[in-house]
């Protein structure tokens, strides 16, 4: 028996998130008295898949033939090596959703989404999870023999082993019932879903070519960028940066929201971060409310003065 | 070509969430229900081709009669019908099961839920309905466009999107992009009118399978007052976030 983990890879990277969810089986392997095996799918190197071990990981199969995009054969596959396992885990990233409901019904095994906490017992398994877009935390018991879990990025802390990985490597093939035409990247750019600290701005920053400085905080920071969503409709950000209830809800470490009056919808998407500062004009913008510490002021003197003194922080 | 939109109703964002009967359950008292925001694109791209392609829109949802006036707002923004499968559901494989076996028996060419719904947030019906009808799913969906029984289509992915072609039929979990907000369709005066006469049949579930259970649930702890940091002084802004916040 062991636990069967999902190591997503980036064009053959591994990521935090990815480190997440084995420390995350990690720990639940000790109370379930098993080991760790994972498994990667696409192109990667051997050296790359070797960091698997010192994650905590025992085993890793690695399926290069396999596209990432193929929710569907991927679902197979951890079907097919969950044959003993009671626990699958993934992190609960985009790819995942097109996963772990498959792999789920497969097995007719319960699926809990955006869970928070560990596993603490392994007769009775049961876990909070964020609902109601972050106004509530829902705990939720398997029914079922086996549990399909995905993790909340960001909410786990990473454990460093020492053990060495069993790396295998499977050339099976598996057709897939979708044609990927393209992709458009934006590479090397800080992942929005797993960033630690996220910089967003609003429409108080009154033009798309004021970014600069928001691009700046967030570089000095090792940020990455977001945005409400008025800038995203108009045009002056990619949709892909929309947080909120109808773009993306994240939950970094530290969100700075600049220029953000703070609507309940922005809130949102975002209220799960651990630490919320906000810079506004106004002093009645509701995000005052909602945040751990304000700066009332004009986003285009604050800003300028952030970035100094961050600078001057790191440099001490 | 017959298009079936998966609607779920969830509480307005400004609701109050509350629980009752020692917190395990979710009170619904003075609770007004919406359509999902995700699924209100999915709505509007639905009746977009039904007037292009002369499509025929059927609504369906899982849930008890108090959603009713929820469906009945889809039908007044365009769909032909509407299904409810009288049962509140369980946990998303129940959802997504009772829709499956709806579908097995009503064949539809697409069918276009939300990538997430915002009361549970689990994101996984269209998935499981996929696996379960073994037709393709594309998640987190902001582009279509049908040529015959092919589709274009794009999905957000990290940092990006990506382009696929795919055939009918298949599901989708839907979001902005595949209408833009300023196209969303509201219902006015003469769809309200039809929308009275339009069917809406109410169906006894098939079978009340669920694989998880809910068992409390508690709110958030409340962030303390927020601290005001005056403009001329931000190095106390970064002190506090690496001192006592230690997120930097």
């Amino acid at each position: 028996m062991s636990i069967l983990v999902y190591a997503e890879n980036w064009d053959g990277k591994f990521r935090k998130s990815t480190f997440e969810a084995i420390s995350y089986a990690k720990k639940a392997s000790a109370i379930f008295q098993t080991n760790v095996k994972t498994i990667s799918i696409g192109l990667i190197d051997n050296t790359e898949l070797e960091r698997l071990g010192g994650g905590g990981a025992d085993k890793v199969i690695s399926y290069p033939n396999i596209n990432k995009s193929n929710g569907k054969a991927i679902a197979l596959i951890l079907e097919k090596e969950a044959e003993d396992c009671r626990l699958i885990i993934l992190s609960n990233t985009i790819n995942a959703k097109i996963i772990a409901p498959r792999v789920s019904t497969k097995l007719m095994a319960g699926l809990i989404t955006n869970v928070i906490s560990h596993i603490d017992n392994a007769e009775n398994i049961c876990v909070k999870r964020q609902a109601f877009s972050s106004k509530a935390i829902e705990t939720t018991k398997l029914k079922s023999n086996i549990g399909v879990l995905t993790i909340a990025p960001n909410a786990f802390e990473i454990n460093n082993h020492s053990g060495n990985c069993q790396i295998e490597i499977n050339e099976k093939e598996i057709d897939s019932d979708v044609i990927v035409l393209g992709k458009d990247v934006n590479k090397g750019k800080i992942s929005l879903s797993e960033a630690e600290i996220v910089v967003s701005a609003g429409r108080g920053l009154k033009a798309a070519e004021n970014w600069g400085m928001i691009e700046e905080l967030a570089d000095v920071l090792g940020a990455a960028t977001a945005c409400s969503k008025p800038v995203s409709d108009i045009g002056w950000r990619p949709h892909s940066e929309h947080v909120g209830q109808t773009g993306r809800a994240i939950a970094p470490n530290l969100y700075i929201a600049i220029g953000i009056s703070g609507a309940i919808q922005h809130l949102a998407g975002v209220n799960s971060s651990k630490i919320m500062v906000a810079i506004n004009t106004d002093p009645e913008a509701p995000f005052f409310k909602a945040a751990n510490y304000g700066i009332i002021g004009d986003a285009f003197e604050v800003v300028p003065k952030l970035i100094t003194e961050i600078n001057n922080f790191k440099n001490n | 070509m017959k298009i079936l939109v998966c609607i779920s109703s969830v509480p307005d964002t400004t609701s109050k969430i509350n629980f009752t009967e020692n917190n395990s359950k979710f009170d619904t008292n003075g609770i007004q229900y919406v359509i999902n925001p995700h699924d209100e694109f999915g709505l509007t791209k639905a009746v977009m081709l039904k007037e292009k392609l002369h499509a025929t829109v059927a609504v369906i949802t899982v849930g008890e009669s108090s959603v009713e006036s929820v469906m009945r707002k889809t039908l007044a923004i365009g769909a032909d019908n509407a299904i409810r499968i009288n049962l509140n559901p369980k946990d998303s494989y129940s959802t997504a099961k009772e829709i499956s076996n709806y579908v097995k028996d009503n064949p539809y060419d697409i069918i276009i839920a939300g990538k997430e719904s915002s009361d549970y947030n689990g994101g996984a019906v269209p998935c499981i309905i996929a696996e379960i009808l073994d037709i393709p799913f594309i998640n987190s969906c902001n582009g279509l466009s049908m040529d015959g029984d092919n589709a274009e289509l794009s999905r957000e992915i990290d940092g990006g999107t990506e382009k696929l072609k795919i055939k009918t039929p298949f599901i989708i979990g839907g979001q902005k992009g595949l209408v833009e907000e300023s196209e969303l369709r509201i219902p006015n005066m003469r769809g309200i009118m039809t929308a009275r006469t339009k069917p809406l049949e109410v169906i006894e579930p098939s079978e009340k399978t669920s694989l998880t259970e809910s068992v409390s649930f508690k709110k958030p702890t409340p962030k303390g007052e927020c601290k005001i940091i005056s403009k001329d002084s931000i190095s106390d802004l970064v002190n506090e976030l690496h001192d006592v916040a230690k997120v930097i």
